[in-house]
């Protein structure tokens, strides 16, 4: 029987693959052939989805950016047989998208049907904790601290160091959290690993518990990603059912229990320590600190918190050793990232590389530049918080430590490119504007800021004592940026200080030929 | 687990509304699942279930309000019959995102966080649904619409009606 392969990714969904697998099996079915239709995880590509793929001796052929229009061509062409089309894309593994990547988090993706635990296990899954389970913590913390593994959510704090204090730490309940409420604008990598490859997290969560001896663990899951949380749920049943999850992992004496929550909307939750207020029920209110999360986090016990690509990192490293995913990487920055290709772009979607790749190279050679022939002229590194860069800078490394030292940073992977039609001093504006609406309001300098920040640009942008508003918006934003609890208040002057001094000409300033020093 | 009563309560929500909390244990950690069900059941939170859940799950009145009103989900008055979340953050506008929530706005006559005086209609921002490479993003009652051309949005509505 031929196994046609649609992805069941919230992407492929939004883009009509729901209605081409129904036309598909009712083509198939009409034509009295006989197929099996597999809802696999995405495969990332998102400018071909829905993306069709068909099993061949040689490898996947895939047909990209299928139409219910397209079915009865798709199946007079024969494509169950790899038949051509002009939707065809050849054999799937090698797309030069996908064959330039290193692909160790997205490894199975668009390859496994998400909740199939054989799929997993025949692909690698599990490997890493059946090592974890006969370690002890303290062995696991080396080797993940070993691997320089670092926080994928924007800090890049040491993952094995974190997981240390924990482990460290003496308390009778501790706990392991995943942040997936960071999900920044043009950030999407989550959002696919939970709806594709759901037990990778777990695997990851599970080693983390094993860790630093936590038997309870929390996903925090952002409300816009809906399917997300009915897969993690389905795949934390089966789990559980399989005992790979509850009371004695395969018949070990350890265990570890895993429960989904869903967020409400809020941004601000995505701070680490307003989402553990959020777990427990009440306002995403920002915590100061310290104590920090690792000795008094959930329930005021000791808590790993990552988010859901730094555990996700954690099984290849366990099964494959803590050196094989060092190699990987440049300087401090060690390992994968996946890099995630979004806003106007030919080519969007995952690219996973090693640290050290430059953006150039994503935005042009992977992304294929802006569509609609206009010109780049702006890209924003990092999600909502992060710098804008200019068409200029794109030969920057992609490292934690490089951008940092170009005023940027690398925050959660997400890239968004903007063409020649973009205003910066909007979307200044609105970097202030998005921080109003989310901020939780605990802290002053990004409760009123945020909203003196939107006044102060609006009268740049009118002519309203340019020049003295222009001062006053840089003190706001050191104030904001020196004041604030959280990363919230404290990096929305990062795009918006980085539109305002690389692109002054759309404030109403004069064009600066270099770039003042900071 | 004590029997609580919720007598006192002349609401006809009061028994569905303590249901709900006692399948969640009466937990208070797990009221923003208990929110999120209660406006499963009856479409929004209304403010008579405030002092039903504060009750189930020995919360004063103030902390139940405080959440509801802090996360944007939870809508605290009737919404239209279809509800519209439009993304708003950048990746969708660098991809005309404004420019679709305009057109939406015209189509279905009413203002982004409002609800049509027909009320078949609620237009709402989200910041990001993980769409990004194929904006401008949806959700059109639950169901996500990736690529969206103003000149499309007319239709889009019209399907709804």
């Amino acid at each position: 029987m031929q196994k046609v392969h649609i992805p069941r990714d919230m992407l492929a969904k939004a883009l009509g693959a729901d209605d081409v697998a129904a036309a598909i099996a009712d083509e198939a079915k009409a034509r009295k052939i006989n197929i099996q239709i597999i809802r696999n995880s995405s495969r990332g590509l998102a400018w071909l989805e829905p993306f069709v793929e068909v099993e061949s001796p040689k490898g996947r052929l895939g047909y990209g950016g299928v139409k219910v229009a397209d079915v009865k061509a798709l199946f007079d062409a024969n494509f169950l047989s790899g038949g051509e089309h002009k939707l065809a894309t050849g054999l799937v593994e090698d797309i030069p998208f996908l064959k330039k990547q290193e692909r160790l988090t997205f490894a199975r993706a668009g390859i496994t049907d998400p909740v199939s635990l054989a799929d997993y296990l025949a692909h690698g899954g599990f490997a890493g904790l059946k090592k974890a389970l006969a370690m002890s913590g303290a062995e696991i913390v080396k080797e993940v601290t070993e691997s320089g593994l670092r926080g994928r959510g924007g800090a890049g704090f040491p993952t094995g160091i974190k997981w240390k204090t924990v482990h460290d730490a003496k308390a009778a309940q501790k706990y392991v959290c995943c942040n997936a409420d960071e999900g920044d604008s043009g950030t999407f990598a989550d959002r696919m690993v939970m709806e594709g490859d759901p037990f990778m997290l777990i695997e990851g969560m599970t080693i983390a518990g094993l860790a630093a001896g936590a038997t309870k663990g929390y996903i925090y899951c952002r409300s816009e990603y809906p399917f997300a949380i009915d897969t993690l749920n389905e795949a934390i049943a089966i789990a559980t059912a399989a005992g790979w999850l509850g009371e004695n992992i395969q018949h070990t004496d350890k265990s570890f229990s895993l429960e989904v929550r869903r967020g409400a909307g809020a941004y601000i939750c995505g701070e680490e320590t307003a989402m553990l207020e959020s777990i427990e029920g009440k306002r995403g209110m920002v915590r100061a600190k310290p104590p920090i999360p690792a000795l008094e986090g959930l329930f005021g016990q000791p808590t790993i918190i990552n988010n859901v690509l730094s555990f996700c990192a954690v099984p290849f490293i366990l099964a494959k050793g803590a050196k094989a995913y060092a190699d990987y990487g440049m300087g401090r920055s060690r390992g994968t990232m996946p890099f995630q290709l979004g806003g106007n772009l030919n080519q969007g979607g995952i690219v996973e590389k090693a640290f050290g790749i430059t953006l150039r190279e994503l935005v042009e050679d992977f992304g294929g530049g802006p569509y609609m022939g206009k010109p780049l002229r702006a890209v924003q590194v990092g999600g909502p918080l992060g710098a804008y860069l200019s068409a200029d800078e794109l030969d920057i490394k992609m490292d934690y430590e490089t951008l940092a030292a170009a005023g940027a940073m690398l925050g959660h992977g997400g890239i968004v490119v903007f063409d020649a039609s973009v205003d910066m001093s909007a979307q200044a504006r609105f970097a202030m504007e998005f921080c109003a609406v989310e901020s939780c309001g605990k802290c002053t300098p990004c409760r009123i800021g945020s909203t003196r920040g939107v006044e102060v640009i609006d009268k740049i942008v009118k002519g309203e004592n340019r020049e003295a508003n222009a001062i006053l918006l840089e003190d706001l934003c050191v104030t904001m940026t020196d004041g604030s609890l959280c990363a919230m208040g404290g990096l929305t002057p990062m795009p918006v200080m980085s539109a305002f001094r690389k692109f002054p000409e759309d404030f109403g300033l004069p064009k600066q030929k270099k770039l003042a020093a900071e | 687990m004590p029997k609580i009563s919720f007598a006192e309560f002349d609401s006809a929500h009061a028994a569905p509304v303590a249901e709900i909390c006692l399948a969640h244990g009466n937990k208070p950690d797990h009221l923003l699942e208990i929110l999120h069900d209660v406006q499963g059941k009856l479409g929004h939170v209304p403010q008579e279930v405030l002092p039903i859940i504060a009750k189930a799950l020995n919360l004063s009145r103030a902390e139940v309000h405080g959440v509801v009103t802090f996360y944007h989900d939870y809508h605290q008055h009737p919404t239209g019959k279809h509800v519209i979340k439009i993304c708003r953050a950048e990746a969708c506008q660098s991809a005309g995102g404004f420019a679709v929530i305009a057109a939406l706005e015209k189509a279905t006559g009413t203002k982004l966080g409002e609800t049509s005086a027909d009320g078949r209609f609620t237009l709402e921002a989200v910041y990001c649904l993980g769409l990004c490479p194929m904006g401008p993003a949806a959700l059109i009652d639950g169901k996500p619409v990736a690529a969206i051309k103003p000149k499309k949005v007319d239709a889009l509505v019209k399907e709804l009606a």
